[in-house]
């Protein structure tokens, strides 16, 4: 068949089930995110509800509304891209199983996506310039990683966290300084109250070879410095918003230093930085500043890319169809998958 | 079982022995610490006494729960229950599935729901004993629930005893 014109993506690899119609890989014609961290907010600031019974009940709505926000009828699609991994597999088994039996009923093919493709995916999204190659930095909650962005061809890991991912230990601090859910935006907000010298937290794994990160020290020093100076009971507003603002600059330092090594010697000299955590103020004003230093253009998609969301689990679905990709109704989800990993075809079935 | 350990590899390599003196008719291990207490840390050991590559184990806490394979078909399914907020949550998140025999289980948080916790299990507490003077010694305590933990701890005990010599 020739290259598909519309792409329905589904993305429900954890807390969030969203579809989107994206033309060309390129054109978000409609894209619906029904999040879950506003509901959670009340349980006391952690956590958000994982449900794979909440995501059964939204799928049909979630496609329904992206469908009709692009004045669509289903009989336009022309495929159909669905988050296979990594992620939490009752979750993804929702979105998966629904996608294949639309595919199924439309007679249209579908294919699998790793979830970090898409990420990597949104900074194409929003910026209509860039092409492969370049180096993809993600950062979100399940995941610290740098990529080497290639042409037809899937990405290249470059190195990721040995622990915890960044997001997740931003959220870690957050529970730690008895900020709000969600973590991150809490915890930057604290931040800008405070000093980021106040504490020397660990910069782990700095002066080490390699593109590999790790985070699991830094949560640590942070969780050690919190009971030496409040040994049970909460700290004073100052208190928290230094050690937010520490913890935030140790994270970012990490992050802007592993960037740089692995866009030493990168032509062209290129970085997407994706993922929620791309959405970070000072991660985006440290990478900038980085990027005007050491000569390397750097793209943040906007925050409603940055988040899980399914346009970019359509862009890169798009591309998986353009190589000739097509997964047949044995595609299955996985926990772990690596990026490159060849999905079940069964193309009898399409 | 009480046990003191000066360094995350000290905590790995004990992790390793465990891994090792589980029967494969598999294992619960119920992880229960606070943050930075080393639990990650412990399951990349057992990981490693299976013959999984550690490198690849990473904190599930957003996945729930990682699965890996080793080489030989052993398996380990790490879980964190570090979100789940309520019993009602983990039966959805598929907590009863990940529980099969011949599976080396560990469950991170498992204090955060220790009646969701199968009878039979090995209860290891890490925590970090003065940690502003010493941020990297870990103290463990084991304890076993149940026939088959019984035999592990038994087989645990004996290893880190030789491997201390």
């Amino acid at each position: 068949m020739s290259d598909p014109d519309l792409v329905l993506g589904i993305e429900s690899s954890c807390d969030e089930m969203a579809a989107a119609v994206v033309r060309r890989g390129r054109e978000i014609v409609a894209s619906v995110v029904h999040g879950q961290a506003e509901v959670h907010r009340p349980y006391g600031g952690v956590v958000p509800e994982l449900a794979s019974r909440d995501h059964v009940r939204a799928v049909s709505r979630v496609v329904g509304a992206a469908l009709e926000r692009a004045g669509l009828e289903s009989e336009a699609l022309d495929a159909v891209a669905v988050t296979a991994g990594p992620g939490l597999v009752g979750s993804l088994l929702v979105g998966l199983s629904f996608g294949k039996a639309l595919a199924y009923r439309l007679g249209i093919p579908v294919v699998g996506v790793h979830h970090v493709a898409g990420h990597l995916a949104s900074a194409e999204l929003a910026d209509d310039a860039l092409r492969a190659p370049y180096v993809g930095l993600v950062v979100s909650g399940a995941h610290t990683a740098l990529y080497r962005v290639r042409e037809a061809a899937p990405p290249l890991l470059l190195g990721e966290t040995r622990d915890d991912a960044v997001g997740e230990a931003f959220d870690k601090v957050a529970r730690l300084l008895r900020l709000p859910y969600p973590g991150g935006p809490s915890v930057s907000a604290a931040a800008l109250r405070g000093d980021p010298r106040a504490v020397a937290f660990p910069r782990p794994l700095a002066g080490e070879p390699g593109l590999e990160f790790s985070f699991s020290g830094l949560k640590t020093a942070v969780a050690i410095e919190v009971e030496r100076r409040a040994g049970g009971r909460p700290l004073p507003a100052a208190a928290v918003a230094d050690l937010a603002a520490s913890f935030e600059a140790a994270a970012v330092d990490v992050l802007v230093a592993r960037a740089r090594r692995a866009l030493a010697g990168a032509r062209p000299a290129r970085l997407a930085v994706v993922g929620g955590v791309a959405a970070n103020r000072r991660l985006r004003e440290r990478m900038q500043a980085a990027a005007r230093e050491d000569a390397f253009e750097v793209v943040f998609p906007p925050p409603d890319l940055c988040t899980d969301n399914a346009a970019m689990i359509a862009a890169a679905g798009f591309a998986l169809l353009v190589r000739g990709e097509r997964h047949g109704m044995s595609l299955n989800s996985f926990s772990r998958i690596p990026i490159g990993a060849t999905l079940g075809a069964s193309p009898a079935l399409e | 079982m009480q046990r003191i350990f000066p360094s995350p590899e000290a905590t790995r390599a004990a992790a390793c022995a465990l891994a090792r003196a589980a029967a494969p008719g598999g294992l619960v291990v119920a992880l229960i610490g606070p943050l930075g207490a080393g639990k990650t840390v412990f399951a990349k050991g057992l990981a490693e006494g299976l013959g999984i590559d550690p490198g690849l184990v990473a904190s599930p806490t957003f996945v729930i729960a990682s699965e890996y394979s080793a080489p030989d078909g052993r398996r380990l399914t790490h879980v964190d229950l570090y979100r789940i907020e309520s019993a009602a949550e983990l039966e959805a998140a598929g907590f009863l599935d990940w529980l099969e025999p011949g599976v080396l289980v560990a469950v991170e948080w498992a204090d955060r729901f220790p009646e969701a916790m199968p009878a039979d299990r090995l209860e290891v507490r890490l925590s970090r004993p003065d940690a502003a003077e010493d941020p990297a010694r870990r103290t463990l305590h084991a304890m076993a629930l149940g026939a088959t933990a019984e035999a592990a701890l038994a087989g645990w005990s004996a290893r880190l005893a030789a491997a201390a010599g």
